[in-house]
């Protein structure tokens, strides 16, 4: 007698067995921009797990996450910029930092740890606003940020280019810091915990009848999202090994926003779902900016075709399927077993539709 | 330079760019009164707005053929991206309709890149602009008096315009509550595209101020003021007319009010405080100064 | 006059109003009563054009409305006082009532309404600079009926005009409903408060979680037990 459990198991051992499959493929046979696009594909599924803790299961839609990143991503490359190269590039650092060379994950752990810092105390002061109101906020924090790490030159050598990041991110180190961020996301969002926040995630009042504290489940959120955003801004800045704050702006917040919104908020799935999308799409599409040729035509490189395309798909998606390719569900693999398995006479196999 | 002139002259200074900042935000207040749109893209108004007189200049027009020209353009722009990109999502949570004006925001900024290339561009101020007036020590810039002026004549119109004309009672009315809008048989679409067109209107002004002040043209130059208008609008409380303008001055006056006061060496840090001063506002009046003090009572 | 015919209206998966069939004919005072929730004001909000029937139609006078915006639907002459009142709080007492002429283009006409509805409502002659966050709870009433008379309505929908209001501007109010009723407006009413409904009513619906369970003539339902016990609270009216 098969239970749901059995299913569920099976499941994650097949997800686990396909991924695993999947990176030693990449490893092994696949090409180094193909391998490079992996890693950057974990990164970008860590951020938008981590935004959807936040932006997909409270009633708090940060446009100011990226400012996380960056403060990950400058902390790290600092802790781990070797003694010789921050003589050169960081003369001006505080002698105590000067002398610090530390291997990746302890960098990695302390720039997590102090986005959480910050957002605790940035949290303490936004996460009681809402709506429009706290958006504005947390967009200014991005600001903020990056005017920061514009114009504190000892630390961060303002606009100039930050270079000569050792490149510790392998494909192992991304995707294992991914499958935490997976792991931890898809715990919150099936809890009885998450799924309450979610429902409620746009009515304080019915949150607050069900006993949920918004603010300490908002200020939660808010802080673990900093963590795994900070950890990617690590990740991120030992991949590409040189990047600049204008790294941190606009551009990629939107970037991870759309990911966002296409996969589905509040559906961890749906983030990972949007994340593979749109790095694959925009993989073709950098590339056709380059020009290609379609039989007798050659298209000509558009700069900013990419973009273009992006916000023209965003849009399309909001107005056609407002809530998401998954309409903010999970991927429910019950359909798929209980559409492959035929059922059993009387001991009839139910995979329930317990899923969302 | 005496310390009364001193002052006398960073005070037109605020008020000038209170003006343009009053003017975007109300721009941004009333779409926002209505639809509950926060809309990014209403920066790139300005641009288009700038691009557009630009081109009209150019081709060798006087200025204000080409300074109409360039409003009639971002006039066209805003309806466009009213019927184009928000009707259809009319109705959506709020957050879709911010998304969507960060997509219409990048895809505008990206088209304009393309076909007009990053590189800013000169903006050929006239010469009757670029003058300054006298005052004894005093020197205040043409443009600055203009800013002002035109602000003024705008400001008054619109008070006109919402207070006697029914179009304008019904957009307020529909801004405060939509739906006994329709329900009084107002006609909302056209109430909206009022709005935008008369936040529209005022972007292509503020586009051609700015630009005539700076001398340039770029894709990007609608990114600032729009956050800077954003924010205005929220120290007012979004939604307010009163409050965009009365956000938009208290803005100006911050702005020149940090500029003078910071050491030297926090100078650049001044939009970094702009932002703090605003959320530290909100702490205290979460929904911006003329909005409630209070929040949702259970 | 107007008719519901087996109108069917969903707030996305909730079935709100199942299979409605109501008729109201010309010169009638309807009472549409139930509980909350039962669905009385889903019917009015369906006959504005702010909700669409997933099936069924709603007719009026030989035009088919079930499409209709609420722009059209004013148009017809059907008038609408929410529930709540939904008073414009930030414009003057002057400028509501003028929101309910919008539709019009008779300024003299519109001037001679408003004289009208403040003869009606003399209270709301002496604040009409005032603006309508300032009014209390029974003048924000009045503004709001006064407001749905600026249209000119042949059929004014409604919608709990006695909510939250002391017993004597609920008499003011419901004096004036007579006087309109008298005066030729068909008037669909929805009430809890069931008394003073079926003192003015020429029929009633009953409703009861989105379906007409009971209907008829006044007099036959003011002696019903059914009415009595649920809604009545025991003695007969």
């Amino acid at each position: 007698m098969r239970s749901q459990r059995f299913f569920n198991l099976l499941t994650l051992l097949i997800l686990v067995v396909l991924t695993a499959g999947f990176l030693i493929y990449t490893k092994v046979a696949a090409s180094a921009y193909i391998q490079r696009v992996v890693v950057g594909l974990a990164i970008s599924i860590i951020l938008v797990v981590s935004l959807n803790l936040i932006n997909g299961m409270t009633g708090v839609f940060s446009l100011g996450q990226i400012g996380f990143m960056a403060i990950g991503a400058y902390t790290a490359a600092i802790l781990t910029l070797p003694l010789s190269m921050k003589e050169v590039n960081l003369p001006d650092l505080p002698s105590w930092l000067a002398q610090v060379e530390l291997s990746f994950l302890p960098a990695t752990l302390i720039a997590g740890l102090l986005a959480v810092i910050v957002a605790f105390l940035v949290g303490l002061s936004l996460m009681r606003l809402s709506g429009p109101y706290v958006s504005v906020a947390t967009l200014g924090f991005l600001v903020i940020v990056q005017v920061i790490l514009v114009n504190w030159d000892k630390m961060t050598r303002g606009s100039r280019t930050f270079s000569g990041v050792p490149p510790f991110t392998t494909l192992w180190w991304a995707w294992g810091w991914t499958i935490l961020t997976i792991y931890i996301g898809w715990r919150i969002a099936r809890s009885m915990y998450g799924r309450r926040m979610i429902a409620v995630r746009d009515n304080q009042i019915a949150a607050k009848s069900l006993g949920i504290n918004v603010m300490r489940s908002r200020l939660l959120a808010y802080c673990l999202s900093a963590f795994f955003t900070g950890v990617a801004g690590s990740l991120w800045a030992h991949f590409i090994m040189s990047f600049s704050p204008k790294s941190f702006y606009f551009v990629e917040t939107f970037s991870v926003i759309t990911m966002l919104v296409i996969g589905g908020m509040g559906s961890v799935s749906g983030s990972i779902l949007g994340a593979v999308l749109i790095t694959v799409l925009s993989e073709i599409l950098r590339n056709a900016e380059r020009g290609i040729a379609i039989g007798p035509i050659d298209i000509p490189p558009v700069y900013g075709a990419s973009q273009i395309l992006m916000s023209i798909i965003f849009i399309l998606v909001i107005v056609f399927r407002p809530k998401g390719l998954l309409g903010g569900r999970e991927i429910d693999f019950n359909r798929f077993w209980s559409w492959l398995l035929p059922k059993r006479g009387e001991k009839a196999i139910v995979p329930g539709k317990e899923v969302s | 330079m005496t310390q009364l002139q001193y002052l006398a002259q960073q005070g037109i200074n605020a008020i000038s760019i209170g003006s343009l900042y009053a003017l975007m935000a109300i721009g941004l207040a009333m779409v926002f009164g209505i639809l509950r749109l926060i809309n990014f893209a209403h920066g790139d108004l300005i641009m288009v707005g700038s691009y557009g007189a630009l081109l009209l200049l150019v081709l060798g027009t006087p200025f204000w053929v080409a300074a109409l020209g360039g409003i009639v353009a971002s006039t066209i722009a805003g309806l466009l991206m009213e019927r184009v990109a928000y009707r259809p999502i009319r109705g959506a949570p709020d957050v879709s309709m911010l998304l969507t004006s960060f997509a219409v925001t990048i895809l505008l900024e990206n088209v304009a890149i393309l076909v007009f290339s990053p590189t800013p561009r000169a903006f050929p101020t006239p010469s009757s602009l670029n003058s300054t007036f006298r005052f004894g020590q005093l020197q205040i810039s043409r443009i600055d008096v203009v800013a002002i002026l035109v602000a003024v004549i705008l400001l008054v119109l619109l008070t006109l315009f919402v207070t006697r004309t029914k179009l304008g009672i019904s957009m307020r009315a529909a801004s405060e509550d939509l739906l006994a809008a329709h329900l009084m048989g107002i006609n909302v679409n056209r109430v909206i595209a009022t709005a935008f067109a008369i936040g529209s209107i005022m972007a292509g002004v503020v586009g051609l101020l700015w630009s005539a002040r700076v001398g340039k043209v770029d894709p990007l130059m609608g990114f600032y003021p729009v956050l800077k208008a954003f924010v205005a609008s929220v120290i007012g409380g979004l939604g307010s007319l009163a409050g965009a303008v009365l956000g938009g001055f208290l803005l100006g006056f911050l702005e020149i009010l940090l500029q003078g006061l910071l050491p030297s060496s926090l100078a650049p840090f001044r939009d970094a405080f702009v932002f703090v001063a605003l959320i530290i506002l909100l702490l205290f009046r979460p929904n911006g100064i003329m909005g409630s003090a209070e929040r949702e009572k259970i | 006059m107007l008719t519901l015919e087996d109108v069917n209206v969903y707030y996305d998966q909730v079935h709100a109003l199942k299979s409605v069939t109501i008729e109201v004919k010309e010169g009638e005072l309807v009472a549409l009563l139930g509980a909350n929730g039962a669905g009385k004001s889903t019917i009015l909000m369906t006959i504005s054009g702010i909700l669409r029937p997933r099936s069924g139609h709603v007719r009026y006078e030989g035009h088919d409305l079930t499409r209709s915006s609420p722009y059209d639907i004013i148009q017809v002459g059907i008038g609408h006082c929410p529930e709540g009142r939904h008073i414009f709080g930030n414009l003057t007492v002057q400028e509501n009532m003028l929101m309910g002429a919008v539709q019009r283009k008779d300024r003299a006409g519109v001037q001679r309404d408003m004289e009208w509805v403040y003869s009606l409502f003399p209270v709301l002659g002496e604040r009409v600079r005032q603006s309508g966050a300032t009014l209390s709870g029974g003048e924000q009433q009045m503004l709001a009926i006064g407001r749905a008379l600026m249209g000119r309505p042949r059929l004014l929908l409604m919608d709990e005009p006695s909510l939250g209001l002391a017993p004597v501007i609920v008499q003011l109010i419901f004096k004036v409903i007579k006087q309109l009723h008298q005066q030729g407006v068909t008037i669909l009413l929805v009430e809890q408060n069931a008394r003073q409904a079926l003192q003015v009513a020429d029929r009633c619906y009953l409703l009861e979680t989105g379906r007409v369970v009971m209907s008829g003539p006044v007099e036959a339902l003011r002696t019903n037990p059914e009415i009595e016990r649920i809604y009545l609270g025991g003695s007969a009216v």
